[in-house]
């Protein structure tokens, strides 16, 4: 049963921004609510990544909306999926060599 | 929550970058200690988790939204220090392949979320698991209450930047009540999802929850 929990994790995680993340309220979050109301809005500057394929969680050239959208979910999960999992792994190495 | 740049100007942005740089590499060393066999995938879920949930924004007043910062949640799970690394891990992933949160922003929301959500949330958590009965409900109770904490304290974070280094200027205290005032009601969401999340990990692996695991080890009899 080693890591029935982390499995169930990982498998919901990609449901979520695979799919359930087409629902989600496309509101403006609290700060740029706030940055509107206030005014300071139109001081925000395009990122330097604003031209890269997944900028906005959607992926460059894929038209469906849903299918643009839970790829670039995906996309997300597995990379950071990776990049987390390969940093504790190694964290906890690191900690083995020590003396 | 997430800053995009212009928002505050480049010396306040790169005197944050430092902050959160040496926040991030005390979490490193802190990691290395308490991370294990066992609770490293734990973590790494927990990044991963929180990627995907930050997604899914909710609605909390007419015409704004909010989603789950996870700094609490991952404090709770995994411990402070590793969660400041799996909330910049998320923070950097967000900012470089989605242009989520500007680039000379990073550090400013990597010390909001990564730093001060994951810190207040921790010292609001292990405050109310004090006051509250020793049992398992009330970890999910002080895994809730920490949730709520968590989102203003990051908002206060942003009023500081914005007080220290705004490119436009309004009034602080026009930011700073529109800022708690909004993240008290996303804090609302933020601590519904939290409980449940931390509920759920303890009905299924109680001995993984770092928030849990801490209770008890101060009873065990440490050997030499």
């Amino acid at each position: 049963m080693k890591n029935r929990l982390v499995a169930a994790g990982l498998v919901l995680s990609l449901v979520l921004a695979g799919g359930a993340s087409f629902y989600a309220s496309s509101q403006p979050d609290g700060l740029e609510k706030v940055a509107g109301d206030v005014g300071f809005l139109d001081s925000a500057q395009e990122s330097a990544v604003e031209d890269s394929p997944l900028a906005g969680y959607g992926v460059a050239g894929v038209e469906n909306e849903r299918i643009s959208n839970g790829l670039a979910g995906v996309v997300g999960v597995v990379s950071t999926a990776a990049i987390s999992f390969g940093l504790f792994y190694a964290l906890r190495r690191f900690k083995k060599d020590q003396p | 929550m997430h800053i995009p740049d212009g928002f505050i100007d480049i010396p306040t942005s790169a005197a944050f970058a430092a902050l959160s740089a040496v926040g991030v590499a005390a979490s490193l060393k802190g990691a290395a200690r308490s991370l294990d066999e066992k609770t490293a995938p734990l973590a790494g879920l927990t990044a991963t988790f929180i990627f995907a949930v930050q997604m899914l924004n909710f609605p909390v007043a007419a015409g704004t939204s909010g989603h789950l910062l996870g700094g609490a949640l991952a404090a709770i799970l995994v411990g402070p220090y590793v969660a400041t690394l799996s909330l910049t891990v998320v923070l950097l992933m967000q900012a470089l392949l989605f242009a989520d949160g500007g680039l000379s922003a990073a550090g400013l929301n990597i010390f909001n979320m990564s730093l001060l959500g994951v810190w207040f949330g921790y010292g609001a958590f292990l405050l109310a698991k004090k006051i509250l009965p020793k049992n398992k409900v009330s970890i999910t109770a002080a895994a809730a209450f920490a949730g709520l904490i968590s989102v203003p304290a990051a908002a206060l974070g942003f009023t500081l930047q914005y007080a220290l280094g705004a490119t436009a200027t309004f009034s602080i205290t026009t930011v700073l009540t529109a800022m708690v005032g909004t993240h008290i009601l996303i804090g609302i969401g933020e601590a519904i999802i939290t409980g449940l999340s931390v509920s759920a990990v303890m009905a299924s692996r109680p001995d993984l929850v770092f928030g849990y695991r801490g209770a008890k080890k101060n009873l065990e009899i440490r050997q030499g």
